[in-house]
Protein backbone atom coordinates (compact mmCIF):
# COMPACT_ATOMS: atom_id res chain seq x y z
CA UNK A 1 0.00 0.00 0.00
CA UNK A 2 2.67 2.84 1.21
CA UNK A 3 5.11 1.96 -1.83
CA UNK A 4 1.86 1.66 -4.20
CA UNK A 5 1.06 5.40 -2.98
CA UNK A 6 4.50 6.51 -3.46
CA UNK A 7 4.61 5.23 -6.12
CA UNK A 8 1.88 6.93 -7.51
CA UNK A 9 3.08 10.87 -6.22
CA UNK A 10 5.66 10.62 -8.10
CA UNK A 11 3.34 9.65 -11.07
CA UNK A 12 1.41 12.77 -10.18
CA UNK A 13 4.37 15.16 -9.38
CA UNK A 14 5.92 13.52 -13.31
CA UNK A 15 2.85 14.89 -14.93
CA UNK A 16 3.28 18.44 -13.80
CA UNK A 17 6.53 18.41 -14.48
CA UNK A 18 6.24 17.07 -18.09
CA UNK A 19 3.51 19.20 -18.40
CA UNK A 20 6.00 22.38 -17.20
CA UNK A 21 8.90 21.44 -19.30
CA UNK A 22 6.39 20.97 -22.73
CA UNK A 23 5.09 23.79 -21.94
CA UNK A 24 7.49 25.86 -20.83
CA UNK A 25 5.56 27.69 -18.41
CA UNK A 26 4.36 26.18 -14.38
CA UNK A 27 0.80 24.99 -13.72
CA UNK A 28 1.96 25.03 -9.93
CA UNK A 29 1.85 28.77 -10.31
CA UNK A 30 -2.24 28.94 -11.06
CA UNK A 31 -3.77 29.97 -7.82
CA UNK A 32 -7.28 29.39 -8.80
CA UNK A 33 -8.47 33.07 -9.38
CA UNK A 34 -10.18 31.98 -12.47
CA UNK A 35 -9.80 34.40 -14.86
CA UNK A 36 -8.99 32.90 -17.46
CA UNK A 37 -12.10 31.10 -17.14
CA UNK A 38 -14.10 33.98 -17.06
CA UNK A 39 -12.26 35.21 -20.61
CA UNK A 40 -12.69 31.96 -22.67
CA UNK A 41 -15.29 31.95 -25.29
CA UNK A 42 -15.10 28.13 -25.65
CA UNK A 43 -16.31 27.12 -21.88
CA UNK A 44 -20.05 26.47 -22.91
CA UNK A 45 -18.58 23.53 -25.25
CA UNK A 46 -15.97 22.21 -23.16
CA UNK A 47 -16.19 19.67 -20.59
CA UNK A 48 -13.87 20.94 -18.11
CA UNK A 49 -13.12 24.83 -17.68
CA UNK A 50 -9.50 26.11 -18.10
CA UNK A 51 -9.34 27.03 -14.63
CA UNK A 52 -10.39 23.17 -13.91
CA UNK A 53 -8.05 21.87 -16.04
CA UNK A 54 -4.96 23.99 -14.39
CA UNK A 55 -5.90 22.50 -10.66
CA UNK A 56 -6.13 18.83 -12.29
CA UNK A 57 -3.06 19.18 -13.37
CA UNK A 58 -1.84 20.30 -10.52
CA UNK A 59 -3.28 17.63 -9.20
CA UNK A 60 -1.46 14.58 -11.48
CA UNK A 61 -4.68 13.83 -12.81
CA UNK A 62 -3.25 12.97 -15.81
CA UNK A 63 -5.89 10.95 -17.62
CA UNK A 64 -8.82 13.33 -16.96
CA UNK A 65 -7.20 15.86 -18.24
CA UNK A 66 -5.92 14.07 -21.70
CA UNK A 67 -9.45 12.61 -22.13
CA UNK A 68 -10.91 15.64 -22.13
CA UNK A 69 -12.64 17.64 -24.79
CA UNK A 70 -12.01 21.05 -23.30
CA UNK A 71 -7.96 20.77 -24.50
CA UNK A 72 -9.15 19.88 -28.29
CA UNK A 73 -11.89 22.80 -27.70
CA UNK A 74 -9.29 25.62 -26.91
CA UNK A 75 -9.81 27.51 -30.19
CA UNK A 76 -5.54 29.11 -29.02
CA UNK A 77 -7.40 32.37 -29.02
CA UNK A 78 -5.03 33.60 -25.64
CA UNK A 79 -7.39 35.11 -24.18
CA UNK A 80 -6.65 33.19 -20.59
CA UNK A 81 -2.42 33.69 -21.43
CA UNK A 82 -3.04 37.17 -21.86
CA UNK A 83 -5.08 37.75 -18.17
CA UNK A 84 -3.15 35.39 -16.33
CA UNK A 85 -2.21 37.51 -13.20
CA UNK A 86 0.15 35.09 -12.50
CA UNK A 87 1.56 35.29 -16.47
CA UNK A 88 0.60 31.50 -16.85
CA UNK A 89 0.74 30.70 -20.43
CA UNK A 90 -2.28 28.66 -20.28
CA UNK A 91 -2.23 28.41 -24.24
CA UNK A 92 0.48 26.36 -24.47
CA UNK A 93 -0.42 24.22 -21.66
CA UNK A 94 -3.36 23.31 -23.77
CA UNK A 95 -0.80 22.72 -26.68
CA UNK A 96 1.13 20.23 -24.17
CA UNK A 97 -2.28 18.64 -23.52
CA UNK A 98 -2.95 17.59 -26.97
CA UNK A 99 0.38 16.90 -27.88
CA UNK A 100 0.23 14.59 -24.91
CA UNK A 101 -2.93 13.01 -25.44
CA UNK A 102 -1.92 12.77 -29.06
CA UNK A 103 0.81 10.46 -28.19
CA UNK A 104 -1.19 8.67 -25.86
CA UNK A 105 -3.69 8.09 -28.14
CA UNK A 106 -6.44 9.60 -26.08
CA UNK A 107 -8.38 11.68 -29.19
CA UNK A 108 -11.48 10.48 -28.39
CA UNK A 109 -12.81 12.91 -27.05
CA UNK A 110 -12.83 15.32 -29.88
CA UNK A 111 -12.05 12.84 -32.88
CA UNK A 112 -13.22 15.80 -35.86
CA UNK A 113 -10.73 18.43 -34.33
CA UNK A 114 -8.13 15.46 -34.13
CA UNK A 115 -8.86 14.55 -37.69
CA UNK A 116 -9.58 18.57 -39.21
CA UNK A 117 -5.62 18.67 -37.71
CA UNK A 118 -4.22 16.01 -39.38
CA UNK A 119 -5.94 16.88 -43.01
CA UNK A 120 -4.23 20.26 -42.71
CA UNK A 121 -0.72 18.94 -42.12
CA UNK A 122 -1.39 16.98 -44.56
CA UNK A 123 -1.87 19.24 -47.06
CA UNK A 124 1.17 20.89 -45.98
CA UNK A 125 3.41 18.09 -46.31
CA UNK A 126 2.72 17.10 -49.53
CA UNK A 127 1.63 20.25 -51.07
CA UNK A 128 4.17 23.30 -48.75
CA UNK A 129 0.71 25.13 -48.13
CA UNK A 130 -2.94 24.45 -47.75
CA UNK A 131 -5.51 23.14 -50.53
CA UNK A 132 -8.71 24.59 -49.15
CA UNK A 133 -11.15 22.39 -50.95
CA UNK A 134 -8.97 19.37 -50.39
CA UNK A 135 -9.08 20.22 -46.59
CA UNK A 136 -13.01 20.54 -46.65
CA UNK A 137 -13.39 17.11 -48.84
CA UNK A 138 -11.07 14.94 -46.64
CA UNK A 139 -12.59 16.06 -43.47
CA UNK A 140 -16.26 15.01 -44.27
CA UNK A 141 -14.61 11.82 -45.48
CA UNK A 142 -12.89 11.11 -43.01
CA UNK A 143 -15.58 12.24 -40.27
CA UNK A 144 -18.13 10.41 -42.60
CA UNK A 145 -20.32 13.80 -42.41
CA UNK A 146 -20.38 13.42 -45.83
CA UNK A 147 -22.63 16.42 -46.95
CA UNK A 148 -21.91 18.68 -44.68
CA UNK A 149 -21.13 22.30 -46.00
CA UNK A 150 -22.05 20.50 -48.83
CA UNK A 151 -24.64 23.52 -49.90
CA UNK A 152 -21.69 26.17 -49.96
CA UNK A 153 -19.43 24.31 -52.71
CA UNK A 154 -21.59 25.69 -55.54
CA UNK A 155 -21.58 29.56 -53.99
CA UNK A 156 -18.15 29.19 -53.44
CA UNK A 157 -17.27 28.25 -57.27
CA UNK A 158 -19.13 30.86 -58.47
CA UNK A 159 -17.28 33.56 -56.35
CA UNK A 160 -14.44 31.94 -57.52
CA UNK A 161 -13.48 31.15 -53.96
CA UNK A 162 -12.65 27.42 -54.55
CA UNK A 163 -11.06 26.66 -57.18
CA UNK A 164 -10.21 22.87 -57.88
CA UNK A 165 -7.47 23.74 -60.76
CA UNK A 166 -6.05 27.45 -59.16
CA UNK A 167 -3.80 25.90 -56.59
CA UNK A 168 -0.29 26.57 -55.60
CA UNK A 169 2.35 24.96 -53.99
CA UNK A 170 5.58 25.83 -52.71
CA UNK A 171 8.99 24.33 -51.65
CA UNK A 172 7.60 20.90 -51.46
CA UNK A 173 10.71 18.58 -51.14
CA UNK A 174 12.04 20.98 -48.26
CA UNK A 175 8.73 20.85 -46.57
CA UNK A 176 8.47 16.96 -46.97
CA UNK A 177 11.98 16.92 -45.73
CA UNK A 178 10.92 19.28 -42.54
CA UNK A 179 8.15 17.01 -41.52
CA UNK A 180 10.42 13.74 -41.46
CA UNK A 181 13.35 15.05 -39.83
CA UNK A 182 10.88 16.81 -37.01
CA UNK A 183 9.44 12.97 -36.75
CA UNK A 184 12.56 11.50 -36.44
CA UNK A 185 13.98 13.94 -34.27
CA UNK A 186 10.98 13.92 -31.57
CA UNK A 187 10.96 10.13 -31.84
CA UNK A 188 14.09 10.37 -30.64
CA UNK A 189 13.71 12.79 -28.04
CA UNK A 190 10.67 10.79 -26.80
CA UNK A 191 12.97 7.87 -26.36
CA UNK A 192 15.66 8.92 -24.66
CA UNK A 193 13.14 11.35 -22.17
CA UNK A 194 10.84 8.49 -21.37
CA UNK A 195 13.28 5.66 -20.69
CA UNK A 196 14.14 6.69 -17.23
CA UNK A 197 10.83 7.95 -15.95
CA UNK A 198 9.28 4.68 -17.24
CA UNK A 199 12.07 2.90 -15.00
CA UNK A 200 11.43 4.30 -11.59
CA UNK A 201 8.05 5.43 -11.61
CA UNK A 202 5.17 4.30 -13.86
CA UNK A 203 5.42 1.14 -12.72
CA UNK A 204 2.30 0.29 -10.33
CA UNK A 205 1.71 3.62 -9.94
CA UNK A 206 -2.55 2.50 -10.71
CA UNK A 207 -2.45 -0.35 -8.98
CA UNK B 1 11.32 50.28 -46.09
CA UNK B 2 11.00 47.69 -48.22
CA UNK B 3 8.77 44.70 -47.07
CA UNK B 4 9.31 40.82 -47.61
CA UNK B 5 5.08 40.24 -48.57
CA UNK B 6 4.11 36.62 -46.98
CA UNK B 7 0.58 36.29 -48.61
CA UNK B 8 -0.56 32.89 -46.51
CA UNK B 9 -2.51 29.89 -47.93
CA UNK B 10 -5.76 31.70 -47.48
CA UNK B 11 -4.85 34.35 -49.62
CA UNK B 12 -4.70 32.18 -52.83
CA UNK B 13 -7.79 30.52 -52.47
CA UNK B 14 -10.97 31.40 -50.50
CA UNK B 15 -9.70 35.06 -49.44
CA UNK B 16 -7.62 36.01 -52.48
CA UNK B 17 -9.62 39.54 -52.13
CA UNK B 18 -7.59 40.33 -49.05
CA UNK B 19 -4.17 39.77 -51.12
CA UNK B 20 -5.70 41.27 -54.13
CA UNK B 21 -6.80 44.17 -51.90
CA UNK B 22 -4.14 44.37 -49.97
CA UNK B 23 -1.64 44.66 -52.97
CA UNK B 24 -4.11 47.60 -54.57
CA UNK B 25 -3.70 49.87 -51.33
CA UNK B 26 -0.58 49.08 -50.48
CA UNK B 27 0.34 50.32 -54.60
CA UNK B 28 -1.85 53.19 -54.30
CA UNK B 29 0.44 54.28 -50.89
CA UNK B 30 3.57 53.45 -52.11
CA UNK B 31 4.36 50.84 -49.87
CA UNK B 32 6.58 48.58 -51.76
CA UNK B 33 5.97 44.74 -51.39
CA UNK B 34 7.97 41.72 -52.90
CA UNK B 35 6.60 38.38 -52.23
CA UNK B 36 8.70 35.75 -51.02
CA UNK B 37 10.02 33.28 -53.50
CA UNK B 38 8.60 29.67 -52.89
CA UNK B 39 7.00 30.56 -49.01
CA UNK B 40 5.22 27.29 -47.20
CA UNK B 41 2.39 27.37 -45.49
CA UNK B 42 2.75 29.14 -41.46
CA UNK B 43 1.24 25.37 -39.74
CA UNK B 44 -1.28 27.42 -38.63
CA UNK B 45 -2.77 26.13 -35.44
CA UNK B 46 -2.82 22.10 -36.17
CA UNK B 47 1.01 22.77 -36.42
CA UNK B 48 1.45 24.46 -32.58
CA UNK B 49 -1.04 21.57 -31.62
CA UNK B 50 0.54 18.65 -32.61
CA UNK B 51 4.65 19.54 -32.15
CA UNK B 52 6.04 22.51 -31.18
CA UNK B 53 9.23 22.26 -33.08
CA UNK B 54 7.13 21.78 -36.53
CA UNK B 55 5.13 25.10 -35.38
CA UNK B 56 8.61 27.08 -35.20
CA UNK B 57 10.33 25.33 -38.36
CA UNK B 58 7.93 25.46 -40.42
CA UNK B 59 7.45 29.23 -40.48
CA UNK B 60 11.72 29.42 -40.08
CA UNK B 61 11.84 27.75 -43.29
CA UNK B 62 9.81 30.82 -45.10
CA UNK B 63 11.69 33.64 -42.82
CA UNK B 64 15.21 32.20 -44.05
CA UNK B 65 14.25 33.07 -48.48
CA UNK B 66 14.10 36.38 -46.67
CA UNK B 67 16.67 38.35 -48.23
CA UNK B 68 17.47 41.87 -48.17
CA UNK B 69 14.49 43.24 -46.58
CA UNK B 70 13.47 45.78 -43.77
CA UNK B 71 10.32 43.54 -42.55
CA UNK B 72 8.41 40.84 -43.15
CA UNK B 73 4.69 42.46 -44.02
CA UNK B 74 1.72 40.17 -43.12
CA UNK B 75 -2.08 40.37 -43.92
CA UNK B 76 -3.61 37.18 -42.04
CA UNK B 77 -3.52 37.43 -38.41
CA UNK B 78 -2.82 33.67 -37.60
CA UNK B 79 0.41 33.84 -40.12
CA UNK B 80 1.23 37.12 -38.69
CA UNK B 81 0.68 35.46 -34.92
CA UNK B 82 2.82 32.42 -36.08
CA UNK B 83 5.66 33.72 -37.85
CA UNK B 84 5.73 36.40 -35.06
CA UNK B 85 6.20 33.98 -32.53
CA UNK B 86 8.85 31.67 -34.68
CA UNK B 87 10.78 34.37 -35.01
CA UNK B 88 10.92 35.43 -31.59
CA UNK B 89 11.36 32.53 -29.82
CA UNK B 90 14.25 31.31 -32.61
CA UNK B 91 16.05 34.99 -31.71
CA UNK B 92 15.49 34.46 -27.84
CA UNK B 93 16.17 30.03 -27.39
CA UNK B 94 19.67 29.22 -28.93
CA UNK B 95 18.81 25.44 -28.29
CA UNK B 96 15.87 25.87 -30.64
CA UNK B 97 17.71 27.20 -33.21
CA UNK B 98 19.73 24.48 -33.42
CA UNK B 99 17.00 21.95 -33.29
CA UNK B 100 15.25 24.04 -36.28
CA UNK B 101 18.05 24.29 -38.17
CA UNK B 102 18.86 20.17 -38.04
CA UNK B 103 14.71 19.95 -38.77
CA UNK B 104 14.17 22.53 -42.01
CA UNK B 105 17.74 22.16 -42.71
CA UNK B 106 17.95 25.84 -42.99
CA UNK B 107 20.08 28.94 -40.26
CA UNK B 108 17.30 31.45 -38.82
CA UNK B 109 17.57 33.74 -35.87
CA UNK B 110 14.44 35.44 -36.86
CA UNK B 111 16.09 39.09 -37.08
CA UNK B 112 13.96 40.29 -39.47
CA UNK B 113 11.14 41.86 -37.79
CA UNK B 114 7.56 40.30 -38.66
CA UNK B 115 5.07 42.73 -38.83
CA UNK B 116 1.21 43.03 -39.88
CA UNK B 117 0.04 45.53 -42.90
CA UNK B 118 -2.00 47.35 -40.15
CA UNK B 119 1.22 48.19 -37.89
CA UNK B 120 2.81 49.29 -41.29
CA UNK B 121 0.17 51.29 -42.19
CA UNK B 122 -0.69 53.29 -38.82
CA UNK B 123 3.53 53.24 -37.40
CA UNK B 124 5.19 53.21 -40.97
CA UNK B 125 3.29 55.11 -43.44
CA UNK B 126 1.31 57.02 -40.82
CA UNK B 127 -1.90 57.80 -40.65
CA UNK B 128 -2.08 61.57 -42.10
CA UNK B 129 -0.68 59.73 -45.07
CA UNK B 130 -3.56 57.74 -45.85
CA UNK B 131 -6.15 61.01 -45.08
CA UNK B 132 -4.36 62.97 -47.71
CA UNK B 133 -5.28 60.07 -50.16
CA UNK B 134 -8.39 59.75 -50.10
CA UNK B 135 -10.21 60.07 -52.83
CA UNK B 136 -13.69 58.90 -51.56
CA UNK B 137 -13.90 59.70 -48.11
CA UNK B 138 -16.19 56.37 -46.66
CA UNK B 139 -18.91 59.03 -44.76
CA UNK B 140 -21.43 58.37 -43.52
CA UNK B 141 -20.41 54.35 -43.02
CA UNK B 142 -20.04 52.70 -39.87
CA UNK B 143 -17.88 50.17 -38.79
CA UNK B 144 -17.40 47.48 -36.36
CA UNK B 145 -13.39 46.67 -36.40
CA UNK B 146 -13.00 43.54 -35.46
CA UNK B 147 -9.54 42.30 -34.38
CA UNK B 148 -10.31 38.53 -33.44
CA UNK B 149 -7.70 37.24 -31.26
CA UNK B 150 -4.36 36.50 -32.68
CA UNK B 151 -3.64 40.21 -33.81
CA UNK B 152 -3.31 41.80 -30.73
CA UNK B 153 -2.31 38.28 -28.70
CA UNK B 154 -0.51 37.46 -26.79
CA UNK B 155 0.58 40.64 -25.99
CA UNK B 156 4.66 39.62 -25.01
CA UNK B 157 5.21 38.63 -28.71
CA UNK B 158 2.78 40.50 -31.15
CA UNK B 159 0.84 43.23 -29.97
CA UNK B 160 1.56 46.59 -31.62
CA UNK B 161 -1.36 47.52 -29.50
CA UNK B 162 -3.81 47.75 -26.67
CA UNK B 163 -4.22 43.99 -26.32
CA UNK B 164 -7.90 44.51 -25.04
CA UNK B 165 -8.75 47.93 -26.56
CA UNK B 166 -6.88 48.27 -29.73
CA UNK B 167 -7.34 51.17 -32.07
CA UNK B 168 -4.97 50.74 -34.93
CA UNK B 169 -7.77 49.36 -37.24
CA UNK B 170 -10.24 52.30 -36.27
CA UNK B 171 -7.81 54.85 -37.06
CA UNK B 172 -6.53 53.81 -40.13
CA UNK B 173 -10.70 53.16 -41.45
CA UNK B 174 -11.16 56.56 -39.77
CA UNK B 175 -8.61 58.73 -41.98
CA UNK B 176 -10.87 56.70 -44.95
CA UNK B 177 -13.58 58.83 -43.05
CA UNK B 178 -15.54 56.04 -41.68
CA UNK B 179 -17.35 56.08 -38.30
CA UNK B 180 -16.01 53.66 -36.09
CA UNK B 181 -18.15 52.29 -33.74
CA UNK B 182 -17.31 51.43 -29.72
CA UNK B 183 -18.28 47.61 -29.09
CA UNK B 184 -17.21 44.92 -26.82
CA UNK B 185 -16.20 42.33 -29.46
CA UNK B 186 -13.42 43.94 -31.08
CA UNK B 187 -10.83 40.94 -29.66
CA UNK B 188 -13.13 38.34 -28.96
CA UNK B 189 -12.66 34.96 -30.64
CA UNK B 190 -14.88 34.11 -33.85
CA UNK B 191 -13.53 29.89 -32.99
CA UNK B 192 -11.50 29.84 -36.41
CA UNK B 193 -9.41 26.66 -35.73
CA UNK B 194 -12.54 24.96 -35.27
CA UNK B 195 -14.00 26.08 -38.52
CA UNK B 196 -13.83 22.57 -40.30
CA UNK B 197 -14.26 20.52 -37.27
CA UNK B 198 -17.13 22.12 -34.96
CA UNK B 199 -19.09 24.57 -37.22
CA UNK B 200 -21.74 24.25 -34.26
CA UNK B 201 -19.58 25.64 -32.08
CA UNK B 202 -18.30 28.57 -34.18
CA UNK B 203 -21.95 29.64 -35.00
CA UNK B 204 -22.58 30.42 -31.44
CA UNK B 205 -19.54 32.72 -31.67
CA UNK B 206 -20.02 34.42 -34.83
CA UNK B 207 -23.80 34.84 -33.99
CA UNK B 208 -22.57 36.68 -30.48
CA UNK B 209 -20.09 38.83 -32.81
CA UNK B 210 -22.50 39.68 -35.63
CA UNK B 211 -25.46 40.54 -32.74
CA UNK B 212 -23.04 43.02 -30.78
CA UNK B 213 -22.30 44.52 -33.92
CA UNK B 214 -25.33 45.06 -35.14
CA UNK B 215 -26.68 46.44 -31.60
CA UNK B 216 -23.67 49.42 -32.02
CA UNK B 217 -25.17 50.33 -34.75
CA UNK B 218 -22.87 49.14 -37.24
CA UNK B 219 -23.22 48.80 -41.40
CA UNK B 220 -20.46 46.62 -41.84
CA UNK B 221 -18.17 44.42 -39.99
CA UNK B 222 -14.19 45.07 -41.22
CA UNK B 223 -11.58 42.12 -40.55
CA UNK B 224 -7.94 41.49 -41.20
CA UNK B 225 -7.97 37.63 -41.28
CA UNK B 226 -9.24 35.29 -43.62
CA UNK B 227 -10.54 32.91 -40.88
CA UNK B 228 -12.82 35.79 -39.18
CA UNK B 229 -13.83 36.53 -42.27
CA UNK B 230 -15.16 33.08 -43.45
CA UNK B 231 -16.95 32.47 -40.14
CA UNK B 232 -18.77 35.81 -40.21
CA UNK B 233 -19.36 36.00 -43.66
CA UNK B 234 -19.96 32.59 -45.05
CA UNK B 235 -21.24 31.12 -42.14
CA UNK B 236 -24.58 33.44 -41.51
CA UNK B 237 -26.09 31.65 -43.39
CA UNK B 238 -25.90 28.68 -40.74
CA UNK B 239 -25.92 30.99 -37.78
CA UNK B 240 -29.97 31.57 -40.00
CA UNK B 241 -30.54 28.56 -39.65
CA UNK B 242 -29.23 27.53 -35.98
CA UNK B 243 -30.49 30.60 -34.30
CA UNK B 244 -32.77 32.08 -36.79
CA UNK B 245 -31.68 35.20 -37.49
CA UNK B 246 -30.95 36.98 -40.61
CA UNK B 247 -28.06 39.54 -40.01
CA UNK B 248 -27.59 40.15 -43.63
CA UNK B 249 -24.40 41.77 -42.27
CA UNK B 250 -21.60 43.03 -44.93
CA UNK B 251 -17.82 41.80 -43.59
CA UNK B 252 -15.10 43.28 -45.64
CA UNK B 253 -11.26 42.95 -45.21
CA UNK B 254 -9.81 46.38 -43.93
CA UNK B 255 -8.02 46.72 -47.28
CA UNK B 256 -11.10 46.30 -49.33
CA UNK B 257 -12.44 49.42 -47.54
CA UNK B 258 -9.12 51.21 -47.41
CA UNK B 259 -9.23 50.70 -51.10
CA UNK B 260 -12.92 51.99 -51.42
CA UNK B 261 -11.94 55.52 -50.13
CA UNK B 262 -8.53 55.35 -51.86
CA UNK B 263 -10.18 55.47 -55.63
CA UNK B 264 -9.00 51.42 -56.38
CA UNK B 265 -11.22 50.27 -59.39
CA UNK B 266 -14.00 47.64 -57.78
CA UNK B 267 -11.26 44.83 -60.05
CA UNK B 268 -8.57 45.68 -57.77
CA UNK B 269 -10.73 44.86 -54.57
CA UNK B 270 -12.77 41.62 -55.65
CA UNK B 271 -16.11 43.34 -53.53
CA UNK B 272 -17.87 40.98 -55.60
CA UNK B 273 -16.37 37.35 -54.06
CA UNK B 274 -18.22 38.55 -51.02
CA UNK B 275 -20.98 36.13 -49.95
CA UNK B 276 -23.07 38.65 -48.12
CA UNK B 277 -22.83 41.66 -50.40
CA UNK B 278 -22.11 45.05 -49.79
CA UNK B 279 -23.01 46.70 -52.31
CA UNK B 280 -27.06 48.08 -50.63
CA UNK B 281 -25.32 49.31 -48.15
CA UNK B 282 -22.18 51.48 -50.26
CA UNK B 283 -25.05 52.20 -52.70
CA UNK B 284 -27.37 53.51 -50.02
CA UNK B 285 -24.18 55.54 -48.62
CA UNK B 286 -23.46 57.00 -52.34
CA UNK B 287 -26.95 58.15 -52.47
CA UNK B 288 -27.24 60.27 -49.76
Amino acid sequence: MKLGSVAREKTRSGFLAEVRRRSGTNPADCYQCGKCTAGCPLTFAGDLDPARVMRLVQLGQRDAVLQSRTIWLCASCETCTTRCPQEVDLASVMDALRIMAREAGLTQAAREVAIANAGLLGSVKSRGRVHEMMLVLQQNLRTLHLFRDAEKGPVLMLKGKMDPLGHKRGARDQVRRLFENVARMEAAERAASTTPRCACSDEGGEA
Amino acid sequence: MSYAYFPGCSQQGMAAEFDRSARSVCDRLGIALSEIPDWVCCGATPAHATSHLLSIALPALTLAKVKDADAVATVCAACYSRLRIASHELREDAELRARVKEAAGVECAGEVPVRHLLDILCNDLGVAAIRERVKRPLAGLKVACYYGCLLMRPPKVVAFDDPENPRVMDEVLAAAGAECVEWPYKTECCGASLSLARPDVVCKLANDILREARDAGAHVIAVACPLCHTNLDLRQADVARQYGVRYEMPVLFFTQLLGLALGVPEKGLGLNRLIVSPKPVLEKLAAA
